[in-house]
């Protein structure tokens, strides 16, 4: 990746973690600039990869959602350890978002309730180890980790997105002016 | 072979996990247990995130539920709006729409086809298809494919955005917009926005036909291969409209078992719970749905593109419904079910949706202003059902006095193929990794097959149930010997 003949490229990963995947898809909505952006850029671990790991050398880290169980939590600090720049995309990663919603709630009541209204009338709440453990509430990202930039949306349109990245990849303070703010 | 769907002494296996599942829409694993000669045992997908939105619903204003519920999913957000719009007109006492505000809609929910269909082939499955199951791992992605076919990723790129831009002139917005209220929409749509998409739609129609004929192009090269690959045989089940063609916005349930025999036809979809039910399992907190009078064993079925196209009598489009004849040539009158087929079957839909969409900014009523209906006897409880891209999606509500919902239920699409995807696996496992050293490579047949399926863990998620997706091998002493994620470069 660092051949030195070739300019080195920019490395981004990007993760969901209790999201609902909107940011990433506004990601896609930079439309055929997304072309131009792997002329610079590359992907590291990311959802339309497969790389399943964050690895060392990461430039730029996008978060999207909030944490809600250990794995999330495990997914960030990886993705900590390894980026340059940590951002956190959108409601959700801000702030926990529509997740933490069940945060009105104790998450055990949560689940005997969801499994318990099945038809069958009995309740049986998944318990495998293979299901990561919930946590007792949703968390913004910020809470576990440092985060260098936040970008506020649900979710942040492509405009805002395309804007972030070549302000940070130009080497420019990355700033959104007031109309690519996008709150409903 | 046994089911594969639990091992007879799991503490003597070695598990694999394929974790986390990648080119999917959201979270989830596969785990295997092999014995000591990498004989499969058991296969399972996991949806390992837990949102309890139907929990945190209750006690919310009716109103309130399209826009919240589409942060269920940024995929198909649309989806999840006119699902629950349509529970939503009947609650508030809307019994029937202007023709304008349920075409809007539809133009809508077609826009959303499209594009949820363009990013699933070419953003995220086509890299298998076209590079090569096994191929380098770090280059098996859409900047792969832009670098190899340019022409094909930019095709795939403009489709999407067509789709985008027809769901942000109906909805307000690309993601999570806000278009549709009880009883009508809330945005007109003006003759320069209508002029500006029917400009393009010519293009988007024959770029789509391009990528159905490309798809039938890789099948002639191995067919058998092609038709073969996580086949098993399914019941299938979707909405049809009142002569029994396609329709996506809106019908009546039909059934059909693996040989197109009927199992039922034409259910009034709020009367879904007389034919369908669902099950728990400890190890996903995704349910699996089934046909109630079959039961769990029989009952499961399959929904989404390739089961849509072939339980119905036709597809009301012109050049969509060419293809869908050649499609099913393959099967010479009977069903197929090879998991590929899906790919193939969803491009023909994008086709469809096109066509549909040109119609509708043809049709005079798209750009009327008459967008609110009377409004009639308000109404306790509503199911809102629609074809999403995945397949049939139901959102069932009751509301009390107050206004407040008092009940939720949603059942997603990727939860209608919960049991499909897992038997996929397993057929996958059984041919290609059963008794063999384990590759990347290998293991990616497996993603394969599950990408097949366009599964959206994140709706599955958000619902009730859900699995987490990862691959597990376990030794015959219990010991995690190789918890395979599909490391990169790791064979
Ligand atoms: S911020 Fe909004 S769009 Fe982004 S993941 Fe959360 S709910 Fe989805």
């Amino acid at each position: 990746m660092n051949a030195p003949s070739a300019p080195r490229k920019i490395r981004i990963a990007t993760a969901t973690l209790g999201g609902c995947f909107g940011c990433h898809m506004s990601l896609l909505d930079i439309d055929e600039r997304l072309l131009a952006l792997v002329e610079i850029a590359e992907f590291d671990r990311s959802p339309l990869t497969d790389i399943k790991h964050c690895g060392p050398g990461v430039d730029i880290g996008l978060i999207e959602g909030a944490l809600c169980n250990a794995e999330n939590v495990h997914v960030l600090r990886e993705f900590r350890a390894n980026c340059k720049f940590l951002v956190a995309v959108g409601a959700c990663a801000i702030n926990g978002g529509l997740p933490a919603q069940r945060n009105r709630f104790d998450v055990g009541d949560i689940l005997k309730k969801v499994y318990s209204d099945a038809p069958d009338g009995r309740s049986r709440v998944p318990n495998d180890p293979e299901l990561p453990l919930l946590l007792d509430k949703v968390y913004p990202i910020h809470d576990v980790v440092r985060v260098d930039y936040f970008i506020p949306g649900c979710p942040p349109s492509g405009d805002a997105l395309w804007k972030f990245l070549t302000d940070l990849i130009g080497g420019r303070t990355p700033r959104l002016d007031y109309p690519q703010f996008h709150f409903d | 072979m046994a089911s594969l769907e639990a091992a007879a002494s799991p503490e003597k296996l070695r598990r694999i996990a394929i974790d986390p599942l990648t080119r999917v829409e959201g979270h989830g694993k596969v785990t295997l247990l092999l014995d000591a000669e990498n004989k499969v045992h058991q296969v399972r997908l996991h949806i390992v995130e837990f949102r309890g939105f139907e929990a945190f619903i209750e006690g919310r204003p009716y109103w309130e539920v399209p826009v919240t519920v589409q942060r269920l999913c940024g995929i198909c957000p649309v989806s999840h709006h006119l699902a629950a719009i349509k529970a939503m007109d009947a609650i508030a006492g809307y019994s029937h729409l202007t023709p304008t505000a349920e075409k809007l809609r539809r133009l809508m929910h077609y826009g959303q086809i499209l594009q949820s269909h363009a990013v699933h082939f070419f953003h995220l499955a086509s890299p298998d298809l076209l590079l090569g199951f096994d191929s380098e791992p770090t280059r098996r992605n859409i900047v792969g494919v832009a670098a190899e076919f340019p022409d094909l990723a930019k095709q795939g790129v403009l489709l999407r955005k067509f789709g985008q831009e027809v769901i942000r002139h109906t909805a307000g917005k690309r993601i999570h917009g806000v278009g549709a209220i009880p009883g009508g929409v809330n945005k007109a749509l003006s003759e320069p926005e209508r002029d500006s998409l029917r400009s393009e739609i010519d293009q988007m129609i024959l770029w789509a036909r391009d990528a159905v004929r490309m798809i039938a192009r890789l099948h002639e090269v191995h067919p058998a291969f092609y038709s073969g690959f996580g086949a098993f045989r399914a019941n299938m089940m979707g909405l049809v409209d009142r002569h029994g063609a396609l329709d996506l916005y809106h019908g009546s349930l039909r059934a059909r078992d693996a040989d197109g025999g009927p199992i039922f036809d034409h259910i009034d979809y709020s009367t879904y719970e007389k034919v369908l039910t669902e099950e728990i399992k400890p190890w996903t907190y995704m349910k699996f749905p089934h046909i109630r009078a079959l039961g769990p064993e029989a009952g499961w079925y399959r929904v989404g593109p390739l089961a849509r196209i072939q339980i119905c009598a036709y597809l009301p489009s012109e050049l969509a419904e060419i293809e869908r004849r050649d499609f099913l040539a393959l099967g010479a009158g009977k069903p197929v079910h090879g998991a590929l087929l899906y790919h193939w079957a969803r491009m023909i839909e994008a086709l469809h949706a096109a066509e549909v969409i040109r119609d509708l900014l043809d049709d005079p009523d798209i750009a009327g202003t008459e967008l609110m209906a009377e409004r009639g006897e308000r109404q306790q409880e509503a199911v809102g059902v629609i074809e999403a891209p995945r397949g049939t999606l139901f959102h069932h509500y009751r509301v009390g006095e107050d206004d407040l919902v008092k009940f939720c239920r949603l059942i997603v699409s990727t939860t209608n193929n919960n049991q499909a995807m897992n038997e996929a696996i397993r057929a996958v496992a059984s041919e290609y990794v059963d008794g063999r050293v384990l590759t990347e490579g290998l293991l990616n047949h497996i993603e394969v097959a599950i990408r097949a399926y366009d599964p959206c863990l994140s709706c599955a998620t958000h619902a009730i149930g859900q699995m987490p997706l990862e691959v597990d091998l376990v030794d015959a002493d219990g010991a995690l010997v190789d918890r395979r994620r599909k490391n990169l470069g790791g064979a």
